[in-house]
């Protein structure tokens, strides 16, 4: 896997940082009433700053130090309970969230823009999150998927935000200080 | 600055090993979903609550451990009563605040450097291919930086509180994360200058 120390520092940065923004307050829409939070904004930027690998690798750290029973989530939450929740799938769907807005990161880092880091997002951040955790909200609850996705509805507009967000972020951050190696390149990560 | 949810206690649940807790947490989670009747929801709630008596936890506890997920607990209940009914509705909501209590349980009487011991000493056991020390090293690199964003994330929100800025989510994420990004390398570079990796 070849996994240098710098790479595991990077792993454990993100982590730190989803841990980080719980602190942020929630925001409200002022239409639909959901709170939206900016945790699920460093799910996002672990992938599209790191890369695939070490990206889910950070979520999986995240969402290891939340289990045993620190309160990093917003709100102040953690402890095994979190995953138990209806929502828990969405706690696990960050993983393979990150992974895959990292995948495709890198995939187009050449030639990455606003609106392809946008639609990264919205592919990973939203469809795949939303592809994990709505059949588990289905499963546990013994609802259907259709109305378990319904009552999920109201929480797009804010996850549209944070693509949105996500995404000028991920450009800038590509322009300054690139840690992503794109696929068949390599070599620029020695430039200290 | 790192909180944890550990309440203090001396009791038979507090010094089970972590590993015990777990395991015993796992099946009976998967025991209440397999038999999904009225029975085992007594027959949990029961053990439940003399876990929590056990470990000298108040209702409080329970309450703020179920407290977040309140509303969409609710939502569910609703949706429930009215594609099938009253009791189907009040079977889900008593599982799930079931689940969420017994995990709480464990969260509650065991506390994060106990599990993070527990992690440490499993890895010995580990094969070869996995990563120990690179596992063990993400760990307490995390713990570390937890504060470090912390700050970090303050000092950029004052600097760009002076500019009118500190409700854009880009000014305020861009330098927070160069910066501990270039942390990071530092950090890295220390431990590489010290022959460590």
């Amino acid at each position: 896997m070849g996994m240098e120390t710098r790479d595991v520092a990077y792993i454990a940065l993100f982590a730190a940082i989803v841990a980080a923004l719980a602190v942020f307050p929630p925001i409200t829409l002022p239409l639909v009433g959901v709170p939206i939070t900016a945790q699920s904004l460093g799910v996002m930027l672990a992938g599209g700053v790191l890369g695939a690998m070490r990206g889910g690798l950070s979520l999986i750290l995240f969402l290891v130090l939340v289990a045993i029973g620190l309160p990093l989530l917003s709100g102040g939450r953690g402890g095994f309970g979190v995953f138990l929740t209806p929502s828990g799938g969405f706690l696990i769907g960050w993983i393979f969230s990150a992974a895959a807005i990292g995948f495709l990161t890198e995939r187009f880092w050449l030639k990455l823009n606003f609106g392809i880091a946008f639609g990264i997002c919205v592919i990973g951040g939203i469809v795949l999150l939303y592809a994990i955790g709505i059949p588990w909200v289905a499963y546990a609850a013994e609802i259907s998927v259709w109305t378990a996705f319904t009552g999920s509805l109201p929480f797009i507009p804010g996850d549209i935000i944070k693509c949105l967000i996500a995404a000028t972020v991920m450009v800038i951050v590509k322009k300054s200080y690139p840690i992503i190696v794109p696929r068949g390149a390599g070599g620029i990560h020695d430039n200290v | 600055m790192l909180t944890d949810l550990y309440v203090y206690g001396s009791s038979p649940l507090h010094r089970c090993k972590p590993s015990i807790k777990i395991g015993a947490l796992t099946v009976f989670c998967t025991l209440v979903f397999i038999y999904n009747s009225w029975i085992t929801i007594l027959v949990a709630s029961a053990m439940v609550v003399a876990g929590f008596l056990v470990a000298g936890l108040e209702l409080r506890h329970a309450i703020i451990s179920v407290r977040p997920a309140f509303w969409i607990l609710a939502a569910i209940f609703i949706v429930q009563m009215v594609m099938a009914d009253i009791s189907l509705a009040a079977l889900i909501i008593l599982r799930f605040m079931l689940l969420i209590l017994a995990a709480s349980l464990v969260t509650l009487t065991t506390k994060p450097s106990e599990f993070v011991d527990g992690i440490m000493a499993g890895l010995h056991f580990a094969p070869s291919w996995v990563p120990k020390e690179n596992i063990a090293l993400a760990i307490s690199l995390c713990l570390r930086f937890i504060p470090l964003v912390r700050t970090v994330l303050n000092e950029v929100r004052d600097a760009q509180k002076a500019r009118g800025m500190d409700r854009n989510f880009k000014a305020l994420l861009v330098p927070l994360i160069v910066r501990t990004l270039k942390s990071a390398d530092e950090v890295s570079q220390a431990i590489y200058a010290r022959s460590l990796d």
